[in-house]
């Protein structure tokens, strides 16, 4: 059983007129096997979030703590944070050119692991895994990313998070973008992942649409850089009826 | 245009395929007159000693060229040893020899030097019809920077043989050096010049290839080693139907400097150009220049040309130059573009390699590798693709970890 526990996060960007602050103050508890939706109207913080605790340099932390079983996140290097249990499911993936996905993986398995795969169960690792998220298996001898579609990219991420298996996986807006015959092969990857491990999931997304695919244990709503209000799925429900509009208000008034 | 570290990494990309006017067509900074009005001559003295002033020298540190703009470059400081095929002869003549200067003229003041100093000449000639069974290798030595060298080799590929020819370049050197290539009718060659001088060095390469019909050339340049290197890769066609491939690696320590300049001359009709060349750069003073000039005369019709080149940025101190440069005299061809992008070293692909548990060092390595690979590909001589690799690893060790992420 493992914690990630982020108290009174403050996390700031350089902007042209400063500092800007973004998280105004986030406390978040997540266990192994939990599942935590965060939710929130954009421009609200939630990417920071993300981005913080993996260790994104844009972002600079000026208050609260992060620890994974008490051990400073923040202290680590990016590389660190993953091979201590973190993984990130970006939004926007990057291209790296001219590496492919089999040498990526495996590069990145060696790494965590701090030693080789043993080559012929990651191979049948990696084919499988590529079958339950419908992909093809050309796509195993293309470059990182590139020329993939906003579909082929999310669907790289989820393979490495089943492939990687991480203690916690923050799933940036991993449903934006995506019609609903993808949301649904990424949806079942998560719930493998839910399923086979104990991974903890925070799920990061604008849309109620996702939750119906993946069930959250808990849902928080996430506006200007903090918690607003926290609750169970019948949460998700309500927003998905009255929008973010109340808590719009209520930060604006506020 | 000049592109630095400053640009923006989407770069310059121009698509010429659709292009229905005649007339000169260049972006940026250009020299106010055409190419093909360019003068080129074997006469030392139709030269001018170079100032820095001049389009053709305008990125070079001439202080340090000099010693190569001089008459009477007589010494053969440098050694070359010829390792052929055994369906390949190897000559040394005189430089009266007919077959010498059929490639065309020397185009700017240390080619003409060179032309000028060599006395005599290694010419390999792949005879018709032949087909090479392993690769000519031609080792080319120098043992001081101190004494001033020209030197002349010739590659002659007769109707219809097969080839590749391998061009070393090692030691320390100071020379002025000429590389004629000429594919004659329907033969295929495949030359590639590694420069991997020694400290020290300067070395001025005029490399001037002439395509004959259905002609085939793969020209591939690498240049790691040397103080200052300037390869100035000339190609011609002279029938229907030609085409050639033009690749370049280099990577530019601190106080290179490294400059490839192409001139492609579509002169005839149907002939088709592609033009790669891609850099890596690191640390202080690192300086590649890349010129790509392609001309396309008033008769070439049907021509099918594309140029690009590429420069990786590795640390802050490093400067690349990419000049693209496109004349079109008619408007009757298959396609013609250009790209140039200059970029620095992603900060964005570090993060989500190393959000994957790989360490920075590895992470830089893959990107690097990654950069150059489909270029090393293409090259597509497996000893060779293996040797470039290692090299690019040694160089990649050379920089310290605390250099990385300078622009951050």
């Amino acid at each position: 059983m493992s914690t990630l526990e982020i108290r009174d996060l403050h996390v700031s960007v350089e902007t042209k007129e400063g500092a800007k602050p973004i998280l105004r103050g986030v406390d978040l508890t997540i266990k192994s096997g939990e599942t935590h939706a965060i939710m929130g109207p954009n421009g609200s913080g939630k990417s920071t979030l993300a981005y913080s605790i993996a260790g994104h340099p844009k972002y600079e932390i000026t208050g609260g703590s992060v620890t994974l079983d008490g051990e400073d996140v923040l202290e680590m290097s990016v590389d660190e944070r993953a091979v201590a249990g973190l993984f990130l499911a970006m939004q926007y993936p990057v291209e790296v050119p001219g590496v492919s996905v089999t040498n990526f993986l495996r590069t990145a398995k060696t790494a965590l692991d701090g030693q080789a795969p043993p080559l012929r169960t990651w191979t049948k690792d990696v084919r499988e895994a590529m079958e339950r998220l419908r992909m093809d298996p050309s796509f195993a001898s293309r470059s990182v990313n590139e020329g993939f579609s906003g579909g082929e990219k999310k669907r790289h991420e989820i393979l490495q998070l089943e492939l990687l298996q991480p203690k916690f996986a923050i799933l940036d807006e991993t449903d934006s973008g995506l019609d609903v015959d993808a949301l649904r092969v990424v949806s079942e990857g998560v719930n493998r992942v839910r399923e086979t491990t104990d991974a903890g999931v925070m799920l990061i997304t604008h849309y109620t649409r996702i939750l119906r695919y993946i069930k959250p244990d808990f849902v928080h709503v996430f506006v200007d850089g903090k918690i607003a209000e926290e609750g169970g799925p019948e949460l998700a429900e309500r927003l998905e009826e009255e929008g973010y509009d109340r808590f719009l208000t209520a930060a604006q008034a506020g | 245009m000049s592109t630095t570290a400053q640009t923006s990494p989407e770069g310059l990309v121009t698509d010429h395929s659709r292009a229905v006017t005649d007339g000169a067509h260049s972006h940026g900074a250009v020299p106010g007159s055409s190419r093909a009005e360019r003068a080129t001559s074997f006469e030392l003295d139709d030269f001018a000693v170079p100032t820095g002033r001049e389009e053709e020298w305008r990125f070079s540190p001439v202080d340090r060229i000099a010693p190569l703009f001089a008459a009477g470059i007589t010494s053969t400081g440098v050694q070359t040893t010829v390792v052929a095929a055994p369906e390949v002869t190897v000559e040394i003549v005189d430089r009266a020899d007919a077959r010498l200067g059929v490639a065309g003229k020397p185009g700017d003041r240390a080619a003409a030097a060179a032309w000028q100093g060599a006395q005599e000449a290694t010419v390999v000639t792949i005879p018709a019809n032949a087909v090479a069974s392993q690769v000519t290798s031609v080792r080319i030595e120098g043992s001081s920077t101190d004494d001033v060298a020209s030197a002349h080799l010739l590659v002659h590929a007769k109707e219809h043989s097969e080839s590749i020819v391998l061009i070393d370049h090692l030691g320390a050197t100071t020379l002025t050096q000429t590389v004629e290539v000429v594919a004659e009718a329907g033969a295929h060659v495949t030359i590639v010049a590694i420069h991997d001088w020694a400290d020290g060095s300067v070395h001025n390469g005029a490399h001037r290839i002439a395509i004959g019909r259905d002609a085939t050339v793969k020209h591939a340049v690498v240049t790691f080693g040397g103080d200052v290197v300037r390869v100035t890769p000339d190609a011609t066609f002279t029938g229907p139907g030609g085409e050639v491939e033009m690749l370049g690696l280099y990577f530019a320590d601190a106080g290179q400097h490294q400059e490839h300049r192409l001139f492609v001359d579509h002169a005839v009709e149907k002939c088709k150009s592609r033009v790669t060349y891609k850099g890596a750069l690191q640390g202080d003073g690192a300086h590649a220049v890349w010129v790509g000039d392609v001309l396309i005369r008033a008769n070439a019709e049907d021509t099918d040309t594309y140029e690009l080149n590429r420069n990786l940025i590795l640390t802050d101190g490093a400067r690349a130059d990419s000049v693209p440069n496109l004349e079109i005299e008619t408007g009757l061809i298959e396609g013609a573009g250009h790209a140039s992008a200059t970029g620095r070293f992603d900060d964005e692909q570090l993060f989500y390699l190393r959000s994957r548990g790989i360490p920075e060092d590895e992470a830089r390595r893959l990107v690097v590798r990654g950069f150059f690979a489909d270029l090393i590909h293409q090259i597509g001589i497996p000893e060779i693709e293996e040797r470039l690799l290692e090299h690019i690893e040694a160089e990649l060790d050379e920089l310290a970890p605390h250099e990385l992420g300078a622009g951050k």
